[in-house]
């Protein structure tokens, strides 16, 4: 498929209006789900993740076990509807592999130790998609995990730097990540700055890649303070007066 | 209350607590000399005392040894019975835990006569080990009567639910009028008139939502004489109704008494 060419920065400000170090819109709601031990609804810009965790609870198959720690299943799925063309339902190779890869990012922090021949299960949805959906998973399952009372270490924060008409710039969406240079989604633990996660599509150079390594350091620490402020507010009377976090208390119950 | 200073704060996992790792106590994990909170909860700080905890808000009940449980035998496996005990890890009870209340010797095939799937059983957690193994012992001081009702909340609740010195779980009995049981795993046992409990459900249903929140023995309280006097305001054909339908539940409720009298006496005669 040969893609035309598109301007993706005009008068030094890209399509959507934001300049190179700039986020998209967050929302963040959380135990959205009454079943489930945690949950988490998380937008960014478009696009639309929600996270449900599920355990520590019994391992199916046995055999998967481990005697000493839990057993962390991350599941992808991006919903049928999400995406411009009909996304044919079921695993794909992507989303396995994306699964695999969020579920090393959020490895470090999880505290597995501590129940010893369980599962957590954590199940992310992608209701709608618009480049960055892994980050937007990541984010959203970091929370969840922490609303169902896992032992962490740490939350963790996610976010995509990218590279379009030889500018890097921060959380691309879908047209600058189709028509653009390179991609990077980064994982990391803000508070120390360990990276737990760090793909690439596409090529940056060495000073690039430096250049969006500290982009998408910087916006993790924002992340990090929206996520952590989203968890607290659920508890707190006074509820931060924070435009972008929507804090959903209670659990529904009736 | 000079010099005792409780402070409560949220914190969620990796928020930073104290440079003290002297201090550091449930909930919470060293790093590089300093104290971070490990779980999303409120964290503690006592003047009294000397560790920090982090209570955690949500989360799986984790058994420890000597806590009372509620459990739910779902497996019969010759010589245990299996007990869900609402944690990540079945629980297991020997037959010889009920050879010494039935006073005689439990053969194969047998076990299901004293105790069988879907009872509930009031037991004390006797020893965990390295491998998750749970071992019970029946608690003899209570059992569970066959009439009453079973409500499931977060174990993280429960120490609401029975407030400062026992002062809520006190309240609630005396003004529902109801044997309340309180187990470690958020499993309440109460057993009372119909109104009675319907009262202390929702009750508890308040406490577990609202378990965050400070003032909630007032709260409660508050709620409960409401209830009692909207109970009383009412008069008239209301009442008459309300007494006729009262009439004829505690009618049933003899007829199923009968009933039951009768399976237990049929049971005494198989032992």
């Amino acid at each position: 498929m040969k893609k035309e060419k598109i301007e993706l920065i005009k008068d030094g400000k890209r399509l959507d209006g934001r300049g190179f170090e700039e986020l998209r819109e967050i929302k963040i709601e959380i135990d959205v789900l009454k079943r489930a031990d945690g949950s988490c609804y998380f937008e960014l810009g478009n696009n639309k993740a929600l996270a449900a965790v599920y355990g520590p609870r019994e391992i199916h198959p046995r055999h998967l076990q481990n005697e000493k720690t839990a057993v962390v299943v991350y599941n992808y799925n991006m919903a049928p509807f999400s995406a411009t063309d009909r996304k044919r339902p079921g695993p794909d190779r992507r989303s396995v592999e994306i699964s695999k890869a969020s579920r090393c990012a959020l490895d470090p922090v999880i505290l597995k130790e501590y129940y010893p021949k369980t599962t957590i299960n954590v199940y992310v949805e992608l209701l709608q998609s618009d480049a960055g959906t892994r980050t937007a998973a990541i984010n959203a399952a970091s929370i969840a995990l922490a609303a169902a009372g896992i032992p962490m270490r740490d939350l963790v924060s996610s976010i995509a730097v990218g590279k379009i008409d030889g500018e890097v710039v921060l959380d691309l969406n879908a047209v600058e990540d189709n028509h653009g240079e390179a991609d990077m989604p980064v994982a990391m633990i803000a508070r120390t700055n360990t990276i737990t996660m760090l793909q690439m599509d596409g090529r940056f150079t060495k000073d690039e890649f430096e250049v969006g390594m500290k982009l998408a350091e910087k916006a993790c620490h924002e992340i990090y303070e929206l996520q952590r402020a989203a968890l607290i507010a659920k508890y707190s009377e006074s509820v931060n007066a924070n435009v972008n976090v929507n804090v959903n208390t209670g659990r529904g119950e009736e | 209350m000079i010099g005792h200073h409780t402070m409560y704060k949220v914190v969620v996992p990796g928020d930073f607590i104290s440079d003290d790792m002297d201090r550091a106590g449930v909930g919470t994990y060293v790093d590089g000399s300093k104290v971070y909170a490990m779980s999303y909860g409120i964290v503690i700080t006592s003047d009294k005392e000397e560790k920090i905890k982090v209570a955690a808000l949500s989360g799986k009940y984790m058994p420890g040894n000597g806590d009372v449980v509620i459990g739910k035998i779902t497996a019969i496996s010759f010589p245990y019975w299996i007990a869900d005990i609402a944690s990540p890890y079945d629980a297991r009870l020997h037959s010889s835990e009920f050879e010494q209340i039935a006073n005689r010797r439990i053969e194969f095939g047998e076990m299901s006569n004293y105790l069988d799937l879907d009872d509930l059983i009031v037991a004390k957690v006797l020893n965990v080990d390295a491998l998750m193994r749970i071992d019970l012992t029946l608690r003899e001081e209570f059992r569970m009567g066959t009439r009453g009702r079973l409500i499931e909340i977060s174990h993280t609740k429960v120490p609401r639910i029975i407030g400062r010195n026992g002062s809520m779980i006190k309240m609630l009995k005396e003004k529902c009028n109801c044997f309340i049981f309180v187990a470690k795993n958020g499993r309440i046992w109460i057993e009372g008139s119909e109104s009675g409990m319907e009262l202390a459900t929702r009750a508890v249903k308040i406490i577990a939502n609202e378990a965050h929140t400070s003032g909630l023995t007032d709260r409660i309280a508050n709620f409960l004489d409401s209830f009692e006097e909207k109970g009383t305001e009412k008069k008239g054909k209301e009442k008459k109704r309300k007494e006729n339908r009262k009439n004829a539940i505690d009618r049933l409720i003899g007829i199923a008494k009968n009933k039951d009298e009768k399976r237990k006496n049929r049971t005494y005669k198989r032992w």
